[in-house]
């Protein structure tokens, strides 16, 4: 570990060195890009100074697109072509969707996700949310005039593996290095905290344009642990304007594209209205003829109660999770456009017995903590380190016998966890054994949710009982899964690794990214090139600081070796092929030593000695 | 400090069953301060890969040492006495007329004040087999005993959390 550089506040120590590193908030409804600038976290504004992008996105003719606010203005004329909420497909079948039948898409049921047909083809969720994204990256690197290091892109923390998988998917079609996945409740958090330099257990409320989410984080000085977390991703602002839709139409079939769509707009303005006028009128212009309805807040807030009902034993279930009580809660902080209406802020201050806390934008602070930690990732933030320690939403387990499930990693797990379970045999002289990767806390498999199946083969014949499989899962910081087994008895080892199937393989991503971002042959190889350089740039920089703190870890000779590689691979250029060979082998000969490393940092944290008394 | 050391030994704890909290999850803390891969993003991916590898050891033994019920079956394992709850279900006799009575409570309890009472019940003797378990490791060194009250614990576990199933589904 390098040691800790000081600089004059708001400089970074060295201009050249600093890394341009963002926060995005892929929202359901909208979505924004924040940075940490002269030290402060603050979203990016496009060329006419709005933060806020609406997560729209529209396919025109000739292969063109609008994104954002010229998409939103469009999408009730070419409700086919213009795809909002997105973010509620990811990763789902089409079967997962409710209420699809009143959307006025053309959908397409796929083996793992739903796709879209659209004038300019079948579009995956993934790639619609890339386009977001990219679109993102482009003002952020038009605001730095530089390319950018990495993003931190936030999740809803209820999110499954497969959702969590896709979104990273997207991220890589946007051209986004991702420097980590982490949860929207939790970014909000670390804004929160270090904004009011908050400490104790606090609960983030975070009900958004799709989703909500429950979580609560306990702050002490810089550490930001998650005790447990709960939601739900199929929950948020667009179901409540279902809802009023739905009381306005009272019964009246809507056939048109068009009117589904104009319908769910018309209901959402009104919805807005009500959280400041008593009553309002709900009014569009269908093809069936216009529709005109005066909505009183007290008829839409008892519309209201069962979806707010869903949250509220949402956050019970999380505090009897996490054994406390509501009173043991130091503050509940509101997050997400949804807690802007009055129903949902007064019921949650009455299941806490305290005003909730309103203070800070509900819309920009999941990107703004993102950028924070981005930030910090980036190997940028001079002042003092924050530790994020974060959990799974639900718990991961196997099928076994009679479609029951075990569960091998408990929900509200702290991550990065493994955990190995050993299974065995049910016939004799049975080779192999189907693997099915389940999340949920349901009993029955058919009730959680399937997210891998493989098989292991080569179990040498023993008679049933007598093999010994062990089945290890392992859910690295972003909170995705992968799982391995093998064969542990008479020496033979069969090992297979296998990502859940909701993401998308790597030639899949190759394929769209060749069709999509970087068409030109030319681009791909330059920007192939200018990846690898900074990549080597990134490992020479790193083991330049690493020797520097640690080198006497290792001899004279050993030392000296490295510090010819890191010269020869400095100076390399032109060919990217043999410059990714080269950090690789850079990355191979520093494996024991970062070990070595990692044993020194451990021991002196139990000893509680710093660097210098060592 | 080694990855293969014991869970005590990595966290520098007596091995012992008596443990404080507040302690057990400062050096969780400053023990994933230092090994967090988030320490190590902007190196490269053998320090990534080592770091996860810590920190995944760091919260294993975080897991098994902050739950009392988990540490004391861990320490009868490393004293050669494993709890071993899938083929063995040996328990202290008088407590399974206990087992028998609180499963009828269960199943008449109806509403949340009946649960919740049961629920208080079960934390008590909870409680007090949780002393019990305490006094046999680490007082009178007798890890078999102390096995057989554990698995009596794990029967108390599981009936709270059938408690806690039914308090849920009032509130579904």
């Amino acid at each position: 570990m390098a040691l800790l550089q000081i600089s004059e506040p708001g400089a970074s120590p060295d201009p050249h060195q600093r890394r341009i590193a963002v926060g995005i908030d892929l929202g359901t409804t909208h979505s924004l890009v924040a940075a940490v600038r002269h030290g402060v976290a603050e979203c990016l504004p496009d060329e006419q100074g709005r933060v806020i992008l609406p997560s729209a996105v529209r396919y025109l003719p000739e292969g063109r697109r609008q994104i954002g606010a010229d998409a939103i203005a469009a999408q009730a004329e070419d409700p086919e072509n213009t795809i909002v909420s997105v973010k509620r497909f990811m990763g789902r079948s089409l079967a997962d969707v409710a209420n699809r039948e009143q959307l006025p898409y053309r959908f397409e049921d796929r083996p793992g996700m739903l796709a879209i047909a659209t004038r300019d083809g079948v579009k995956s969720p993934v790639e619609v949310s890339a386009e977001i994204l990219a679109t993102l990256r482009f003002r952020a690197e038009d605001s730095f005039v530089d390319d950018l290091f990495g993003a931190v892109i936030t999740v809803p923390a209820y999110f499954d593996d497969a959702q969590r998988q896709a979104t990273k998917d997207a991220a890589e079609l946007a051209g986004l290095k991702v420097l980590r996945l982490i949860n929207e409740p939790t970014a909000a958090a670390i804004a929160y905290g270090l904004d009011n330099a908050s400490e104790g257990l606090y609960a983030v409320y975070d009900l958004g344009g799709g989703t909500f989410d429950i979580s609560l984080p306990r702050l002490t000085r810089g550490v930001f642990e998650v005790v447990a977390t709960g939601g739900d991703a199929a929950l948020g602002g667009d179901d409540f304007d279902r809802a009023l839709a739905d009381l306005a139409l009272a019964g009246r079939a809507v056939e048109s594209a068009h009117d589904k769509r104009a319908v769910l707009v018309a209901a959402r303005a009104a919805k807005e209205a009500l959280s400041d006028a008593d009553s309002t009128e709900l009014v569009d212009a269908l093809d069936s003829g216009e529709l005109r309805v005066t909505v009183t807040r007290q008829q839409f807030e008892a519309l209201a109660q069962p979806l707010l009902a869903k949250t509220l034993s949402a956050v019970k279930r999380v505090l009897r999770d996490a054994k406390v009580k509501p009173a043991d809660v130091a503050g509940a902080v509101m997050v997400g456009g949804s807690t802007r209406m009055p129903i949902v802020r007064r019921a949650v201050g009455e299941l806490f017995g305290r005003e909730v806390l309103t203070n800070l934008n509900p819309d920009e602070v999941v990107a703004l903590g993102a950028a924070i930690q981005a930030n910090q990732l980036a190997g940028n933030a001079a002042d003092g380190e924050i530790l994020l320690l974060d959990v799974i939403p639900l718990s991961l387990g196997l099928e076994t016998m009679g479609g029951l499930t075990e569960r091998v990693i408990e929900r509200n797990s702290t991550i990065p966890v493994a955990k190995a379970q050993d299974f065995t045999t049910f016939k004799d002289g049975q080779t192999a054994l189907a693997i099915h990767v389940v999340q949920g806390e349901r009993e029955l498999v058919s009730e959680c949710r399937s997210l891998a199946r493989f098989e292991l083969r080569g179990i040498p014949p023993m008679v049933a009982g007598a093999a010994r499989i062990r089945v290890s899962f392992q859910v690295d910081a972003d909170g995705l899964l992968n799982v391995s087994a093998e064969e542990l008895t008479s020496g033979v080892q069969t090992a297979i690794t296998v990502k859940p199937s909701y993401g998308l393989g790597d030639d899949e991503i190759a394929n769209m990214l060749k069709d999509g971002f970087n068409s030109a042959e030319g681009d791909m190889a330059a920007r192939k090139l200018r990846e690898a350089k900074v990549e080597a740039e990134r490992m020479v920089l790193a083991t330049r600081s690493a020797l520097a703190a640690d080198g006497d870890l290792l001899p004279a000779t050993e030392r000296e070796a490295l510090e010819a590689r890191l010269v020869l691979l400095a100076a390399m250029d032109g060919d990217a092929d043999a410059i990714d060979d080269a950090v690789k082998a850079l990355a191979e000969a520093t494996e024991g030593f970062a070990a070595e490393r990692m044993n020194r940092s451990i021991a002196r944290a139990l000893t509680g000695r710093n660097v210098s008394a060592l | 400090m080694r990855l293969t050391d014991n869970d005590f030994q990595l966290f520098g704890l007596p091995e012992q069953q008596a443990q404080v909290r507040a302690d057990i999850d400062a050096r969780w803390k400053s023990l994933q301060a230092e090994v967090h891969p988030n320490r190590f993003s902007a190196e490269g991916a053998s320090a990534q890969r080592v770091a996860m590898q810590w920190a995944m050891r760091v919260n294993e033994a975080h897991q098994r040492l902050r739950d009392p019920l988990k540490r004391a079956a861990y320490l009868c394992e490393l004293r050669g006495a494993p709890v071993q709850a899938e083929n063995n279900t040996q328990m202290p006799t008088a407590f399974l007329m206990q087992q028998m009575e609180w499963r009828e409570a269960l199943d008449d309890a109806d509403g949340e004040a009946a649960l919740t009472t049961l629920d208080d019940d079960a934390a008590r003797a909870e409680t007090t087999v949780l002393d019990t378990v305490q006094r046999l490791l680490d007082e009178a060194n007798d890890a078999p005993a102390a096995a057989s009250q554990v698995r009596a614990l794990m029967f108390i576990q599981r009936f709270r959390a059938d408690i806690d199933q039914r308090l849920a589904a009032l509130d579904a």
